[in-house]
């Protein structure tokens, strides 16, 4: 079935304040749209719920990235074309731009924003592992103010958010802390452009004396949302990398995991996938080859 | 009755044109059902295929993706934008030249990518080109005359190295 453009509402309001004022005198009735490459496909399907929609598009305050000797801040209406054009983002975050120079195509990297592809909460989002292995964190604004917690706290369930109707994600600010971090990010999917992962894997460790000091592991479709796998890292956590210390990761990563069967895999193959990527990323640590 | 119709006032190939459309209704479907600029082709309609990209404001847009509403002022152009006074452009010439068109329901899309490819990369290597196409699918040609034709069309390399990719 094919959507009716008169049976939705859309605005674009000029200014931030404008659409926070919106927002807050008719919370939840007014659903954000940014580059519109996950609504637009849900209206074009005739499957859009939001009668009412308010356009972010084109608003200056939301697209940004900014550099502080210790921070990067990025804009929640950036795109992906932002993110990857960024020297800044390039030789500070690369796990960052990797992510962005794989997310579907050309055409949707100069629509899709950070903070659409965050918001839309899909398990498989593809900047979330690289977000949250950098302990991003993000702003979310309203009238009422604006308040900030970490990434890892934001999704809470299969699409859902701590997103109050009237908030809206204003900012990803990423500590700039890791530069001297082992660092992995990879992603299987059916092909290498405008593939949905099937599974995705980011990492960012530090190594010392061959025993892992510190570590971070975030996973895409392994979970409902986005998620760090912190019982994985419980289990590595001091250890020298070798085979035990290998397999017995591997073991926590299945045992820590909660994927589905769905269209594009199986719970059995994200498992197993997800494993084979924590272990190359631990051998990678062996071999000294710092990324994928 | 359509209280819910925006005026909508944007320049497609150079031209001003205005339009009064319910804000959400997709620029694929304004360019040609509105404008009657039917080279925009309809593929996929949920930017899985390419066949509907148009350059918007000097980037590559699926235009079914994009609501009309987030055209309002930009600069479009569509693949009827290419030929100028009746010459076709080097990429059309080198898609007619190379066999890199056959059902024609990709090429706008083809063209459109790699007109934006070559406006940022004058001379990109095949992979370039292969991800500079990568999200415009061709269900006949197996792509590789595509590439070939966008190869044929990029600037030869200046210099010594413009004789040896002939002498190749």
């Amino acid at each position: 079935m094919r959507g009716n453009p008169a049976a939705h509402e859309m605005i674009a309001p000029p200014t931030l304040s404008a659409v926070l004022e919106l927002m807050a005198s008719q919370p939840g009735q007014w659903t954000p749209i940014a580059g519109g490459t996950e609504l637009m496909v849900a209206h074009a399907a005739g499957r859009l719920a939001a009668g009412r929609l308010v356009s972010l598009w084109g608003l200056s305050e939301l697209r940004f990235i900014q550099s502080t000797p210790d921070t990067i801040s990025i804009g929640a209406g950036t795109t992906f074309r932002d993110l990857r054009a960024d020297r800044g983002i390039a030789s500070s975050l690369p796990l960052v731009a990797r992510a962005s120079s794989w997310i579907g195509s050309i055409a949707n990297q100069s629509r899709a924003t950070i903070g659409g592809n965050l918001v839309n909460g899909s398990p498989a989002a593809d900047s979330s592992p690289a977000l949250l292995v950098y302990d991003a964190e993000v702003e979310l604004i309203s009238t009422r103010g604006s308040r900030r917690i970490p990434y890892a706290e934001f999704h809470t369930g299969y699409k859902l958010s701590v997103l109050e109707p009237d908030e809206l994600l204003f900012a990803v600010h990423m500590p700039l802390r890791f530069q001297a971090h082992r660092q992995y990010l990879r992603k299987v999917g059916t092909r290498r452009a405008m593939a949905i992962s099937k599974v995705a894997l980011g990492a960012t460790a530090m190594v010392v004396d061959g025993s892992i000091t510190e570590l971070r592991l975030a996973a895409a479709s392994l979970a409902a949302f986005p998620t760090r796998l912190f019982g994985t890292e419980a289990a590595l956590l001091g250890k020298r990398i070798a085979p035990r210390a290998i397999e017995s990761a591997r073991e926590a990563l299945v045992a820590e995991a909660r994927p589905i069967d769905d269209i594009r895999s199986t719970a059995e193959y994200r498992k197993r996938v997800g494993a084979n990527l924590l272990e190359e990323f631990l051998l990678s640590l062996c071999s000294g080859e710092t990324t994928e | 009755m359509s209280p819910l119709k925006a005026t909508i006032r944007f320049i497609v190939n150079g031209e001003r044109h205005t339009v009064a459309v319910e804000p959400i209704k997709r620029l694929l479907d304004v360019l040609r059902e509105d404008l009657h600029l039917t080279g925009t082709k309809e593929g996929c309609g949920e930017g899985e295929c390419g066949s509907c990209s148009v350059r918007m404001n000097g980037e590559l847009v699926n235009s079914c993706l994009v609501p009309v509403l987030q055209a309002e002022g930009a600069e479009i152009q569509t693949v009827e934008g290419l030929a100028s006074s009746g010459a076709l452009h080097p990429l059309q010439q080198a898609f007619l030249a190379c066999g890199g068109a056959q059902c024609g329901i990709c090429t706008p899309g083809m063209l459109m990518a790699a007109t934006q490819l070559l406006s940022l990369n004058p001379n990109p290597s095949q992979r370039e080109i292969r991800e500079g196409l990568a999200g415009n699918l061709c269900r006949c040609t197996g792509f590789t005359r595509i590439i070939e034709s966008v190869i044929a069309a990029a600037a030869p390399p200046a210099g010594p190295a413009r004789q040896a990719s002939h002498a190749r």
